[in-house]
């Protein structure tokens, strides 16, 4: 089937099955391969995209829902201010080490600091618990989203 | 910008790993070809002519600096810290350089620790600090000496500074790239002076990481990132029981999926290749398949514990010997004994098993993430019948390794699927495939048994263990007597001074089930019994845990001060709330000394959280402290989550877990704060990727203990044996 979707700005057309992943499309038809396979289930979260703005497991997203809806990934989100936010909080505090869910824990994380702008520790708990991280970063990551809501408060 | 591949290669060179350092000038542009995949900086290919002194270094005549990796980046680092090594004797910025992962060759990048090219045993850094400074140094000499040949002046009024050489007196500069063809014609001296701690620039420094910028904007190439042109996405299924056949497939409605292009059986596994992993799921959602499930199709778990149960009663290889346990053990006020056990793991990298492979007329190309890359390499060639020169290995990024990418299982599977078809084709495992078809940590089995005097010090101590050898598999020659380093490392050389001691090792390999190395395999299992078993000890004496430890220290004071550092720093002594309570662990394993204190709460439901790790550690030399406390963080969350959730289970000869439902990991709402403290030593440096995860769990496991009574003697912890008595 034919779709026309609309990825960081681009629209691009596709003809896959309507229940096709959003995963698999970015990764495979689309050849961004930012965003990341990790289960398949909507369990690690290491496939987080945004969808107008709102944190969403590609991997359970068919490309058949998505309509004229905004898809952001991982190449774009430095492009929002709360995406450039938490990516410079990520490297001030020195989050990744095999950095293969990174990406999925940047989406949640920039959609966080966008809805709430002063997460407390329980905000950052729901946030970000949907996303597995094997190497443990999970000490840093809290700290990471704290300083970013800090460069948030100063700027505005 | 991944796929740079080698476009010559050294031909019959007379590099070894030991000479590659006295043999530059002969063949030193014959390195120029080793450039396989570009991982950072401009992409562009690696020019002709040019210095290359040895195996890790080339500057371009443009001044370009490519540093070769001989150790693979996996999270833990070691891109950064390696080439610190050899910036901060070759005297160039880490904004001046390039990073390349090292193609398979055992006689460049062999692991001096473990004699081939991997990278694991948390020892790339011991293994990296002499021989990759000597390295940086030998450089920077022949620039120098380069330069002041030019310039007619003594070579010591000629000194290197990033990235030129500077003749004092005048003030003159040459830029090594304008260098690089009269230092490549220059002896390679021998015996190269290195820095003095206190001259060092960037050793001990906190280093932002090299691979960090990439990691934050999607731009960090892993395997499973690799799309040589026309690839197709394949996925598959192995038998679900070990070691079974595949008997019949039914590929009708596969083959209807819109995007399957082909159904690749193979003796025990089938594949589906497809334009996208979209279709190439629902094509092996589709098959109808029938298995001859073999020998293995009713073993469980519990048949394997078994066997090592009475294994654990016959005598084994004997790990180390200490005095006379038996007669101590006689004359003992009293004795303490008790039986552990550890259960499979999987690795669960977050990263799924992947591998790409163009299976051409005469030769294969691979993509790959591999922490053995010369490994994948040699087994690639025998599935694909090719010499291994015939066999290009791409290294990439790594997505998590802990051991599973130390195996090639993966690529000798995508070789076989490739042979089938027609173009470059990307095996990618679903995670229920990955977590069903892992090298798993063993099970061990132990049985310990103490001896106290009257007053409650140890007089003896016994212990035999059965399990699997990883060694005996992946590294046949370190396996001798019925022994290997890895599964008694933790278990022999305690740091406690015991006057009789006795360890044997019993191996015993499960039926069917493929067992590797797992984040800090052998202490995994033998830190959380040791560790617990002194924890009794101390309760046996009435006594308390830290106190106890501590007079058995005295010839271990670089243990004393960890153990004493971390104590004070976690308060130890201070009184919690009920259910609530403080553990220890003391370790000195892969060549690094480590006490955690950990403070647990269990629920009335018998849950524990994990809520505060205190960490310290002397690990000899830092090179670069912000990763070693990364390193130790991440270490003690994968430990704890083993601790609390990790379980592979079989039934009917099938792991009954697959996916992060079923085999879960440690989140963030659960993630303990973790605290480390360093100690400052001048000791050449130890490993530190996985001391926190065997650390973690007997500290947890005592913890538990100090807050509810309960010994923990199997692993992981089980809520249910945990509840609050009403």
């Amino acid at each position: 089937m034919a779709f026309t979707i609309k990825v960081n700005g681009n629209s691009h057309n596709l003809d896959v099955d309507g229940d096709t992943p959003l995963l698999w499309v970015l990764r495979d038809v689309l050849g961004m391969t930012g965003t990341k396979f990790g289960c398949g289930m909507a369990l690690c979260g290491a496939c987080t995209v945004h969808i107008n703005g709102v944190a969403t497991r590609s991997c359970q997203t068919p490309i058949d829902g998505i309509g004229k809806s905004e898809v952001t990934t991982i190449e774009a989100i430095g492009g929002t201010v709360a995406g450039a936010k938490i990516q410079k909080a990520w490297l001030d505090h020195e989050v990744a080490q095999c950095g293969y869910c990174q990406s999925g824990q940047i989406m949640s994380a920039s959609a966080l600091l966008a809805s709430k702008p002063k997460p407390t520790d329980a905000d950052i708990d729901e946030a970000m618990s949907g996303n597995i991280c094997r190497c443990g970063t999970y000490v840093r990551i809290r700290e990471a989203i704290k300083l970013a809501a800090q460069a948030s408060g100063k700027e505005g | 910008m991944i796929l740079g591949r080698s476009t010559s290669r050294i031909e019959g060179d007379k590099l070894s790993r030991r000479s590659f350092l006295v043999s530059s000038a002969a063949v030193g542009g014959g390195l120029m070809g080793l450039s396989l995949s570009l991982p950072f900086g401009s992409g562009k290919a690696a020019q002709s002519g040019g210095f290359a002194p040895n195996a890790f270094i080339r500057i371009g005549s443009d001044g370009e600096i490519v540093l070769t990796m001989p150790y693979v980046e996996m999270g833990q680092g070691t891109y950064t810290s390696i080439s610190m090594l050899i910036a901060e004797e070759l005297q160039v910025s880490l904004k001046q350089v390039r990073l390349e992962h090292a193609p398979p060759d055992e006689r460049l990048y062999a692991n001096p620790m473990l004699g081939v090219q991997a990278t694991g045993n948390s020892n790339a850094m011991r293994g990296a600090w002499k021989p990759l400074r000597e390295a940086g140094a030998t450089a920077r000499m022949m620039l120098i000496e380069a330069a002041a040949k030019r310039w007619g002046a003594d070579v010591t009024s000629c000194r290197a500074e990033d990235g030129e050489v500077i003749h004092a007196s005048t003030g003159r500069r040459l830029k090594y790239g304008e260098l690089v063809d009269a230092a490549a014609n220059m002896p390679v001296p021998a015996g190269v002076a290195l820095k003095a701690p206190d001259e060092f620039k960037l050793i001990g420094k906190p280093v932002k990481r090299l691979d960090a910028p990439d990691k934050v904007n999607g731009t960090a190439a892993y395997g499973i990132d690799a799309r040589p042109p026309g690839v197709k996405i394949a996925t598959l299924a192995q038998s679900p029981v070990f070691g079974g056949r595949l008997k019949s497939v039914d590929d009708a409605a596969a083959k209807a999926v819109n995007g399957v292009r082909q159904v690749v059986r193979l003796a025990d596994a089938v594949a589906v290749v497809a334009d996208h992993m979209g279709a190439a799921k629902k094509g092996l959602a589709a098959l109808k398949l029938e298995w001859d499930e073999g020998p293995h199709a009713g073993l469980t778990t519990d048949d394997i514990a078994r066997e090592l149960e009475q294994a654990t009663v016959k005598s084994g290889a004997v790990a180390q010997n200490i005095g006379d346990v038996d007669k101590a053990m006689a004359s003992a006020a009293t004795r303490v004994e008790a039986t552990y056990q550890v259960p499979f793991l999987a690795h669960a990298t977050m990263e799924p098993m992947n591998c790409t492979v163009h299976f051409r007329k005469n030769e294969c190309e691979i993509w790959i993430g591999s922490q053995a890359v010369a490994r994948v390499q040699a087994m690639a060639a025998k599935a694909a019948g090719l010499p291994p020169e015939k066999v290009i290995v791409n290294n990439h990024l790594i997505g998590g390794g802990f051991g599973r990418r130390l195996e090639a299982d993966g690529a000798v599977r995508a070789v076989e699927i490739a042979k089938h078809v027609d173009g470059p084709v990307k095996v990618v495992w679903t995670r229920e495939e990955d977590t069903q078809h892992g090298m798993y940590r063993p099970y061990w089995y132990d049985r310990i048994a103490a001896g106290l005097d009257a007053q409650g010090a140890p007089v003896a101590w016994s212990n035999r263990y059965a399990g699997s050898s990883v060694i005996a598999r992946w590294l046949p020659p370190a396996y001798k007597g019925g022994l290997d380093p890895d599964s008694t490392e933790g278990a022999i050389d305690l740091v406690y001074d015991f006057p009789n001691f006795h360890v044997e090792f019993v191996r015993v390999e499960p039926p069917g089930v493929p067992t590797g190395f797992w984040r800090s395999v052998g202490p995994s299992h033998n830190v959380f019994v040791t560790e617990s078993f002194i924890d009794e000890m101390a309760a046996a004496a009435k006594q308390d845990p830290v106190a106890y430890r501590r007079a058995l220290l005295d010839k271990s004071p670089r243990a004393r001060a960890v153990l004493d550092l971390a104590a004070e720093k976690a308060g130890w002594g201070k009184t919690l709330p009920k259910r609530s309570g403080l553990g220890v662990s003391l370790q000195n394993v892969f060549g690094s000394y480590m006490a955690l204190v950990a403070e647990v709460e269990v629920s009335k439901t018998g849950t524990v959280r994990v809520r505060r790790v205190v960490c310290a550690a002397d690990i000899g030399t830092v090179v670069n402290p912000d990763t070693v406390q990364a390193q130790i963080q991440g270490g003690i969350t994968f430990g704890a989550t083993a601790a609390l959730y990790g379980e592979i289970t079989l039934r009917n000869g099938r792991v009954q877990q697959s996916n992060f439902d079923s085999y879960q990991m440690l989140r963030i709402d659960d993630a303990p704060a973790i605290e480390v403290h360093i100690v400052k030593s001048s000791e050449p440096p130890g490993g530190m990727g996985e001391t926190g995860t065997s650390a973690i769990v007997p500290a947890i496991a005592n913890a538990v203990f100090a807050a509810t009574g309960k010994r923990l003697r199997k692993m992981p912890i089980d809520a249910a044996t945990l509840k609050q008595p009403v």
